[in-house]
């Protein structure tokens, strides 16, 4: 079980020894100041459930204690205690924040009931913590849409992978929703009622993501104002999620194996070693592998990190997942617009069907989004799809993919009937079966 | 305050400070023994108490007592618990029902508290030493470092006042039972 910790800060001696003796008894792990700066400077590497705080005091008072902590801690609970109780003071303190407010000597009962009630209000912020972490990851995992043949596959191995310990590499093109996969393991493996942390690499500088990722201690480099804790230590019984992974540094890559080994760093500007024990889920949507032939990735890292490999479809692999997606997506717009659900016209879907999203889900999203912006509240039409009138095509496609997809398309629009699949094609029969042929085509 | 790690128990000394009835300090001895399955004896001191009271609370300093208890009769060997019938305070609480240095040698009790006309209840003396000796065995069980317990009926569950003291039994709950015995 747990043990509940709380910082006793009293100029007199007598008070601090005999709270201390007193909640040492009742289980807590207890730590005293003997006046506010001690306190500031304790509260700057170490957490406490509860702060007790005598208000007169030589130097800062706890008032004044009281807002300087509260601006670096606004969910602290701290309660005040004062020989010298008058209404403005106790007011004062409520209004700044203060949990309550007693004067000493306390009525033992009164403490063990103040204390009682300051202990069921840390235990509801962490569980609301938890459960609003749980429902947002929740919510996120409900986002996987789709019933096509590849996401099915995707989401079999997403289930498979979530049980076990095993760190994931994602791949995927940029906006097919890799940190959805993720989420996903995360919701449903055994370490789902703790943090799942997610960092961007690409989007910070070495040092900065170095900070980030092992925390700091206060005075580390110009601007660490405050202790911080890393998103390793924050990740601790939970998943770290580390998106664009093939763009950290060397050093970095050193770094990053070095924790994955052992579980454990130092923060920066520390000496302390900090253990967590986290599950690493990284994304990239690069090829690691020829990364790691050309020496621009540590092998022994990716071997690490790689134990288990989901590679997420685009979209344009799995069409038959959009009119799923625009539906999704509409209802989600019209909610968060407060308006009606709209609809969209065959026209619309079928250029949207048609088009090969190089920017995958994301790129559907949006495109919904804007149309619902720009339409007449009403039904969704072509023209108000930014995607012009011609079928935009990805630049990697070849001519014999494109004619394969389209007479696939044609043969599925005329239900095989080849006369009509060759007429509408503005090609004869014997052409029609050959292409059929040569493209494996089938019903 | 001295914290020292647990050895292994020789004996358990009772202090007593001015209390007369030989009837009561026997039972606290007898059954002390028994529960925690070890030689008890009882001393009676002859300290004089003054110098422990706060002109100012009208109360005794229980920290001071429990120094004195620890520094004139406390051993190595033993644990010792200071008997009391004077009313006890810390700085912080008004009163307390006796205290104890955790994991230590030294803990100090006081029956002043006890009885049921210090609350304007009818006066039922035969609750008295039942409560005596639940708070003698609570402080002996922090001095073997247990802390409080949340189980119903522990001798080892926290009470402020002497109704908590009487839904207690006088010994300890498996749990405890347990940590004591390793």
């Amino acid at each position: 079980m747990k043990k509940n910790s709380i910082l006793i800060v009293d100029d007199e001696a007598s008070v601090r020894d005999s709270l201390y003796n007193w909640f040492l008894e009742d289980g807590f792990e207890v730590s005293c100041a003997e006046d506010a700066s001690k306190a500031l400077k304790i509260l700057d590497h170490e957490h406490f459930d509860i702060i007790l705080a005598d208000i007169k005091m030589p130097g800062m008072d706890g008032l004044e204690l009281l807002r300087r902590i509260k601006q670096i801690i606004p969910d602290a609970i701290i309660i005040i205690i004062t020989a010298f109780a008058t209404v403005d003071t106790a007011v004062q303190a409520l209004k700044d924040g203060a949990f309550d407010y007693v004067t000493k000597p306390f009525d033992p009962d009164d403490l063990s009931h103040l204390i009682r009630n300051a202990l069921r209000q840390v235990s509801l912020q962490e569980e609301n913590e938890t459960l609003r972490e749980r429902v947002s990851v929740l919510e996120q995992v409900e986002d996987i849409i789709g019933e096509s043949e590849a996401v099915k596959k995707m989401l079999s191995e997403v289930e498979q992978v979530a049980q076990s310990n095993a760190s994931v590499i994602i791949t995927g093109e940029s906006g097919t929703g890799k940190e959805l996969i993720a989420k996903a393991i995360h919701a449903n493996s055994l370490r789902k009622f703790f943090p799942l942390v997610s960092v961007h690499c690409g989007a910070l500088t070495e040092s900065l993501l170095e900070s980030e990722l092992f925390g700091h201690e206060k005075g580390a480099f110009t601007g660490a104002v405050y202790t911080r804790k890393g998103r390793f230590e924050m990740a601790d019984n939970g998943t770290i999620f580390l998106d664009e992974i093939a763009t950290i540094s060397s050093k970095m890559q050193v770094e990053l194996l070095r924790v994955l080994e052992s579980k454990s760093f130092v923060r920066v500007g520390g000496n302390k070693t900090i253990t967590s024990d986290f599950r690493v889920i990284c994304a990239t949507n690069r090829d690691l592998k020829k990364m790691v032939n050309e020496g621009s990735f540590r092998e022994d890292l990716y071997y690490r990190l790689n134990v288990v490999n989901i590679n997420v479809p685009p979209l344009r692999e799995r069409k038959d997942d959009i009119p799923l997606l625009v539906n999704y997506f509409i209802g989600k717009y019209c909610k968060s617009m407060s308006r009606p659900i709209v609809t969209m016209d065959a026209t619309a879907m079928k250029r949207l069907e048609d088009y090969d999203f190089p920017g995958n889900v994301r790129e559907l999203e949006n495109i919904i989004e804007r149309a619902i912006v720009v339409g007449n509240g009403k039904e969704i039409k072509l023209r108000d799809l930014p995607l012009g009138k011609a079928v935009t095509i990805s630049k990697t496609e070849s001519l014999n993919h494109l004619e394969k997809q389209h007479i696939a398309q044609v043969l599925t629009k005329y239900g095989w009937n080849i006369s009509r699949a060759a007429q509408a094609l503005g090609i004869d029969r014997v052409t029609l079966y050959n292409k059929i042929k040569k493209y494996d085509l089938k019903q | 305050m001295a914290i020292n790690t647990m050895k292994p128990l020789n004996q358990i000394n009772l202090v007593s400070f001015g209390i007369t009835d030989k009837a009561l300090l026997e039972m606290l001895r007898s059954q002390t023994a028994r529960i925690f399955s070890c030689k008890v004896q009882h001393k009676e001191a002859r300290t004089e108490l003054g110098q422990f009271f706060d002109g100012a609370r009208r109360q005794y300093n229980a920290d001071s007592l429990l120094q004195m208890v620890h520094q004139n009769y406390s051993n190595e060997d033993a644990k010792t618990i200071g008997l009391f019938q004077v009313d006890l305070f810390i700085p912080i609480l008004t009163y307390i029902f006796g205290q104890a240095y955790l994991n230590g040698q030294t803990a100090v009790a006081s029956g002043y508290r006890l009885v049921d006309e210090r609350y304007g209840i009818k006066t039922n003396r035969q609750n008295y030493p039942e409560r005596f000796l639940k708070e003698v065995i609570h402080e002996l069980g922090h001095n073997f470092g247990l802390i409080h317990c949340r189980s119903v009926g522990c001798v080892m569950q926290a009470s402020t006042y002497v109704e908590d003291i009487d839904l207690k039994n006088a010994d300890f709950c498996p749990a405890c039972r347990l940590q004591l015995e390793h």
